[in-house]
């Protein structure tokens, strides 16, 4: 049934029809609407949980955790600084391997205190041995809701998985949604079954033990070697099962839009990518070779299938909205890991933004591609990290209502050169860029600078293309 | 049928474990787990007796039982306690028993317990309390009584030891207006059983606060265990008392119980002196933890007499 439902409110539609048999609560903002939701289905009859107010999301997890070691379905969702408080149960439910499936709406984490979304909160807790995946619609919440439980209950798996939606973006934000009959849940995915790792009054059972030296090792080893070699198998099997069943097929740990014989790529994650994808549809369709890759699932890290789809570029943009401070972005490093390991020489550069819920505009992915064009046709002096609205914002950069109509261009200019936009003595200004397809109409908007000691050389010839940028477009229509 | 040393099984469910000898704590879980049967269901966050009975290969519950997060011991109980019913799985002679240390419950599960007493879940809670964080080598918790010497509270020139009074834990949970709640001693192992087979018998949340001396933390003889745990009840500065909720007594607002009420306290000074951390207790010292002793047993017995 076509149903018009919020990120928040399809995720726990896809609760309701997983079946649950304890649901541990707590609210957070973006996140609050699913556990109201789930109270209101408990209350009408709608939904067979116990249905538990606990204290804290420390608690929340916890007691995911001991209802899973009872051998019932469990869900918890949380968000940001919730996420974080419970950041210690995350390691017992993964290494205690407890198939929980938790929601998780991405938000920034304070200080400054802000409820907006961005990854900073799933992605700091990349390494606590939680399945992750990233939804790009509302649609695809929902269909989670039931794909993790089929993933992480699977035998072969038993991790524990994280569904991660962009915080307002997705969860609340409105779209129409298909919402499965029970019937066809109940097709696809079978109760629990979890014997071999919950109590068993015939045959007690310690769970959740202490190994030290001698022995630890294994166990995480096995905790790492199942989630790294079962789980995109059974992640797979799955999505093929849903398909039968539902009709909707997902495309597996990882989402290629006209990646294969793209000159420069766009890889991001989670709701940015269905911005991304908009823009490569345009710039497809005036003639540049532009492509984007969607990272559904970030753990367990489908590094083969990134270097494999990412070979063939010129270059490369990782788009996300978090940053590990003092190094990079973390997809950043996870995606650059996975191309030398295979070898791929790929120039890859980071764009961090969307922090603390920063929109992303259409303008900014249409720098990036024209930053990342510059890049494949040899511009070493691009910054390999940049902050959206900052790093590439230009120092001197004027607000829109003093842009020089004259050039067509909303924002300064860096179409003046006798103006440079960007305060750096020693930079020259950068050309209009008319190649790769691109002409007037964007490069304004793509228009950035750099920032840093060296100096951009002006452009010339085909690199001109998107060329006038030294990184993401910051000087956009909205004037930041 | 109340259980008594001659009709106590002779099961046991908590062996082979590594705690050090004369431990209280692991006196408390044996007797416990024997009342409670095969049927239990134990939580056990970090601390003293998870460390001494998880080690695997070496798994020391001949029952169901996992170890928790340490600040989730309540939570972890309730999760179990739900998911067994959920599925129509919890037999009927089931406890969902938690055994969580001072610091474990008074400190940092605190907020834990406190959520699994509001929602009145159904789980027995039993705080083995050897009055500080024993399992990390003697530093202070909110159990530690005035003048204890531990790591975290030194005892030289300038302070003698732990300069705050015990947390009236009992009355905290009991102010929840919990269905049940209990102190004890391994000192009274009788009572103690006694109260485990009442908690094990009354739904909703229950809890058991029992005095479990440590000789490794108290300075004191491995074979003064029982002897130290009943003279803490002798001299007065513990009370073995119970709480009924309304729910259980009928009254509104529930009843406090005494269970012993000595006409005469054996000596508090020769309590303290004979354990190595209340050595550097002065005399004047010595005498206000007895004022303080008189000041609470005339409330006790006043209010809950």
């Amino acid at each position: 049934m076509k149903r018009f439902l919020s990120g928040d409110e399809a995720f726990a539609e896809g609760v309701r029809l997983a079946r649950p048999q304890v649901i541990s609560a707590y609210p957070i903002t973006p996140q609050t609407v699913v556990v109201e939701r789930l109270s209101e289905m408990v209350e009408a009859g709608d939904l067979a949980a116990e249905y538990v107010h606990v204290e804290s999301e420390h608690s929340a997890l916890s007691c995911a955790i001991g209802a899973s070691a009872a051998g019932a379905r469990t869900f918890t969702a949380t968000s940001s600084q919730g996420l974080l408080y419970m950041a210690e149960c995350l390691t017992y439910a993964s290494g205690g391997r407890f198939p929980i499936v938790m929601m998780n709406a991405n938000r920034a984490t304070a200080l400054p205190w802000n409820i907006y979304g961005d990854q900073r909160d799933s992605l700091a807790l990349l390494d606590h041995g939680w399945i992750q995946v990233y939804a790009v619609n509302n649609q695809e919440a929902l269909d989670l809701a039931l794909l993790a439980y089929a993933v992480a209950e699977d035998a072969r798996v038993r991790t524990p998985v994280m569904v991660n939606l962009d915080g307002f973006a997705l969860t609340h934000t409105y779209e129409t949604v298909d919402v499965p009959t029970p019937d066809q849940a109940d097709a696809f995915l079978p109760p629990y079954d979890g014997v071999g790792n919950r109590f068993d009054f015939d045959q007690p059972v310690n769970i959740g033990f202490s190994a030290g030296p001698e022995y630890n090792r294994y166990f995480k080893y096995w905790e790492h070697r199942d989630m790294l070699d079962a789980a995109p198998q059974v992640i797979e099997e799955a999505e093929a099962r849903f398909a039968e069943v539902l009709g909707r097929r997902y495309p597996g740990m990882i989402e290629c839009v006209s990646c294969d014989d793209a000159d420069v790529v766009l890889v991001t994650l989670g709701s940015a990518a269905g911005l991304a994808r908009g823009v490569v549809e345009r710039l497809r369709a005036q003639g540049v070779r532009a492509g984007m890759l969607r990272i559904r699932y970030l753990r367990p890290m489908p590094s083969a299938l990134i270097a494999e789809a990412l070979r063939g570029a010129r270059a490369v943009g990782v788009l996300e909205k978090d940053v590990s401070f003092g190094a990079e972005g973390t997809v950043f490093t996870n995606v650059n890991s996975a191309l030398h390991q295979a070898g791929a020489n790929v120039p890859t550069y980071n764009f961090i933004g969307g922090l603390g819920g920063d929109d992303i505009s259409e303008s900014q992915v249409e720098g990036m591609f024209a930053m990342l064009a510059q890049a494949a046709e040899g511009n070493a002096n691009l910054p390999r990290v940049s902050f959206l609205g900052i790093d590439s914002v230009p120092s001197a950069c004027r607000p829109p209502e003093q842009a020089d109509a004259a050039d067509g261009c909303s924002t300064r200019s860096s179409c003046d050169p006798d103006m440079p936009c960007l305060g750096f003595a020693d930079q020259g200004a950068p050309a209009r860029a008319h190649s790769m397809g691109l002409n007037s109409p964007l490069d304004c908007s793509m228009r950035t600078e750099v920032r840093g000691a060296s100096a951009i050389p002006r452009i010339s010839g085909t690199a001109a293309a998107l060329a006038d940028v030294g990184g993401p477009a910051m000087c956009d229509e909205g004037g930041r | 049928m109340a259980l008594n040393a001659q009709t106590i099984s002779d099961d046991e469910f908590f062996f082979g474990h590594k705690a050090c000898a004369g431990c209280g704590g692991s006196l408390a879980v044996r007797a416990a787990l024997k009342v409670l049967g095969p049927n239990a269901v134990a939580a056990l966050p970090a601390g003293c007796m998870s460390a001494v009975g998880f080690n695997f290969p070496q798994l020391a519950f001949a029952n169901n039982a996992m170890i928790t997060p340490f600040a989730a011991t309540a939570a972890v109980l309730t999760g179990i306690e739900a998911g067994l019913r959920a599925q129509g799985k919890k037999p009927d002679d089931c406890t969902v028993v938690g055994f969580a240390g001072d610091g474990g419950t008074a400190d940092i599960g605190l907020q834990a317990l406190s959520g699994a007493i509001d929602r009145n879940d159904d789980v027995l809670y039993i705080c083995y309390d050897n009055e500080a964080y024993m399992n990390t080598g003697i530093q202070k918790s909110s159990l530690t009584p005035f003048g204890a010497k531990t790591t975290t509270t030194p005892a030289g020139a300038n302070a003698h030891g732990c300069l705050t009074q015990k947390k009236n834990l009992f009355e905290i949970v009991a102010a929840h207006g919990i269905p049940y709640a209990a102190t004890a001693s391994v000192g009274y192992l009788p009572d103690f059983i006694r109260k485990v087979e009442r908690a094990r018998d009354i739904r909703g949340t229950r809890y058991i606060h029992v005095i479990a001396p440590c000789p490794t933390g108290w300075g004191c003889g491995v074979d003064e265990t029982v002897g130290i745990a009943k003279d803490i009840v002798d001299c007065g500065l513990w009370y073995l008392a119970e709480y009924e909720g309304e729910q259980v007594c009928g009254r509104t607002g529930g009843r406090f119980k005494l269970n012993r009420d000595p006409r005469e306290f054996s000596s508090v000074e020769a309590y303290l002196r004979r354990q190595g951390r209340f050595r550097a207790l002065s005399d004047d010292e010595v005498a206000a933890v007895e004022a303080a002793r008189d000041a609470k047993w005339e409330a006790m017995r006043r209010e809950w007499a």
